[in-house]
């Protein structure tokens, strides 16, 4: 579904993504993780083109999308949930609903809307409430359901678990399992929480200084000792 | 919160005081005396005391009324009431504009007054979609009102085209120059974007102070044609082949019917204003404006495309500006750079920020204060500005966020509460 060819990216003069190479087959969901700074939102954001790729390709069921303004990126069946949710604050969590829904067809809003209400039935008693006023999980909750909005068929989550206490964490990572089996969306997940995002994927990539370092299942990734005492037990010194 | 202690208050009317009296020390303090022996130096110490005075009186009351007196945050009732209360407030206001002139303590001068207020109501609202929907803080708005008033100037001189005919067309070289103006500012945001549309004010201002030939330069254009109500002239006799108002209705002549007549003009195009703004906020371009204020990179990954959403703001930000701009000049008769310095974008933005961004009536309020107050005050002289400033400050402290701050959402669902 997703397929990405040797992309080089960065900011200006500085060069973030040297050469990755990663796939996300239908109905899968896939795991990007790594540390701070390892270059993991710079790779969603390149899919979506801003910032522009430098070298490389991005295919989207096998359309070249390398190329195309993030707008138009975004109408190809693709949905982007950005780092740090990005709701609109000063708006209602419908019009924030409504925002989400302007690539679809307006016939499917009602049913669109029901849909998300039902996996997320903290926003229908929230719906006239201003997106800014939600706790941060229901924040996170109402940034996927946003995404949701447009039907994509691939959703690509910037770190849920940012800023989320880890009750939260977990409901929002039983939801996005939920969206994966259920609705049928392919999800590639980038995330710090590398425990939560391993258990919950297919399949898992793990990003270190702009480069892919290792890749295989969810499981197998959890159960690797170097994965265990990077990423998993608590600090790199370990 | 509690109130403080009668000590911290009294420390702070002391502090302000003390910072009146340095100020007034040289503003208000001396006075140049014009006498017989030529200009001396008065002092006039009496007056710092009395400005050191009411300053320290009245920080000390506020801060001792400050528990009692919060500045409000969020509306005290709740928000479908509050809704519901602009909307009566809105349709009360509208009806007392269109039955003003027919009141009976209304005279010429009030509706003169009131036409100029509903100018700076329209521009408002035409700067309320640029600023308050779309955020995009633009400092030279009055760039568009120039050229709005410069196109119907030149057309009705040069070509002696009508009013009625020009009025669409200044609105669209307006809406024109608003494109113009967007497309190198699209990747700009905040101040850097608040300091190129200042510099593009200016360069509009000075194009048309020093193309002589073309807009005539300092000395603006004057005689531009006054409208006609379908070919009726406004004036004592008509030229041959035209009829005036009076004779057509069997009136005397009087020059009240103008001044209303264009009263009636600039309130039925600012009430075209209000309910085209009203009426895109509930589509999706005007929600679009909403979500690219709150987050532009929100909107790109929902697949809006940033660039036709800000030109289509400053476009249609730019139209009303042309519009009001056009009537300005077949009001006054006479135009020149002059009447668009930035102090006229100064006053405007303030009006769209003090009316709280966004809302359709607060800019009407903001414009009754900021315009309607000074001509009001215009006999007591030198205190006019007083009154001014003396708003201002109180707006900012009663309501740091504008007059009606809080927004109301374009759409509701049916049982939702």
């Amino acid at each position: 579904m997703l397929k990405v060819e040797n992309l080089h990216s960065g900011y200006g003069r500085i060069q973030a993504l040297h050469g990755i190479d990663l796939e996300v087959g239908q109905g899968e969901i896939v795991t990007l993780i790594g540390a701070n700074g390892a270059g993991k939102t710079t790779l969603l954001m390149t899919i979506c083109g801003n910032p522009r790729a430098t070298q490389g390709r991005v295919l989207l069921d096998g359309t070249d999308i390398t190329r195309l303004p993030t707008h138009k990126i975004a109408r190809l069946g693709l949905a982007h949930s950005p780092e740090g949710r990005r709701i609109f604050p000063r708006m209602s969590v419908l019009e924030n609903l409504q925002m989400g829904a302007v690539v679809a067809d307006p016939r499917h809003f009602s049913d669109d809307l029901d849909r998300v209400l039902t996996l997320f039935p903290r926003l229908q008693e929230r719906l006239n409430q201003r997106g800014g006023t939600l706790s941060g999980g229901e924040q996170q909750m109402l940034a996927i359901g946003r995404a949701l909005m447009s039907r994509p068929a691939l959703l690509l989550l910037d770190e849920p678990s940012l800023g989320l206490a880890p009750l939260v964490v977990r409901h929002i990572f039983d939801l996005i399992a939920k969206i994966n089996a259920e609705q049928k969306v392919t999800v590639f997940l980038v995330e710090q929480n590398a425990f939560h995002a391993l258990k919950l994927a297919h399949r898992g990539y793990v990003m270190v200084n702009g480069r892919i370092a290792l890749a295989g299942s969810g499981a197998e990734l959890l159960a690797n000792p170097e994965i265990r005492s990077h990423y998993l037990e608590g600090g790199v010194q370990a | 919160m509690k109130a403080p202690p009668i000590a911290a208050a009294l420390r702070e009317g002391l502090a302000g005081a003390l910072v009146a009296a340095g100020l007034a020390l040289p503003m208000l303090g001396f006075r140049l005396v014009d006498s017989a022996q030529g200009l001396s130096l008065g002092t006039r110490f009496d007056w710092v005391l009395w400005a050191a005075l009411i300053v320290g009186l009245g920080r000390f009351a506020m801060t001792i009324l400050r528990g009692a007196w919060q500045p409000s945050q969020a509306p005290a009732m709740g928000e479908a009431k509050a809704a519901r209360l602009r909307l009566m407030a809105g349709w009360a206001l509208a009806g007392l504009a269109i039955t003003l002139p027919f009141l009976p303590f209304s005279d010429r001068n009030l509706v003169d007054k009131a036409t100029l207020v509903l100018i700076y109501v329209m521009l408002g609202w035409g700067l309320n979609i640029v600023v308050g929907l779309a955020g995009l803080l633009d400092l030279g708005f009055v760039a568009f009102y120039a050229v709005g008033a410069y196109s119907y100037a030149l057309l009705a001189t040069g070509l002696g085209w009508s009013f009625w005919l020009c009025l669409p067309l200044a609105g669209l070289f307006a809406a024109g120059f608003g494109v113009a103006l967007g497309f190198p500012v699209l990747r700009l945001r905040g101040d850097y974007l608040a300091i190129v549309t200042l510099g593009f004010g200016e360069i509009i201002r000075v194009i048309l102070q020093n193309w002589q030939d073309f807009t005539g330069g300092p000395s603006g254009i004057s005689s531009i044609p006054r409208p006609t109500l379908f070919g009726l002239r406004f004036m004592a006799s008509a030229p041959d082949g035209h009829q005036t108002f009076a004779d057509y209705f069997g009136l005397a002549f009087s020059g009240d019917h103008r001044v209303i007549f264009l009263y009636f003009i600039i309130l039925g195009l600012a009430l075209l204003t209000n309910l085209f703004t009203l009426r895109i906020r509930r589509l999706p371009i005007g929600r679009a404006w909403e979500a690219l204020r709150e987050d532009e990179i929100a909107c790109r990954s929902l697949g809006l495309n940033p660039t036709t959403i800000k030109l289509s703001a400053f476009a249609l930000g730019a139209m009303f500006a042309g519009f009001a701009g056009s009537f300005f000049a077949t009001r006054q008769g006479f135009i020149s750079p002059e009447s668009f310095s930035f102090i006229e974008s100064a006053v405007i933005l303030a009006i769209v920020v003090l009316g709280g961004m966004g809302s359709q009536i607060g800019v009407v309020l903001a414009a009754l204060i900021l315009v309607g107050l000074p001509e009001w005050f215009r006999e007591l002289q030198q205190y006019r500005m007083i009154a001014f400033g003396g708003a201002m400050v109180l707006i900012m402290l009663w309501k740091p966020s504008g007059l009606l701050s809080s927004r109301a959402p374009t759409i509701r669902l049916k049982g939702a509460k």
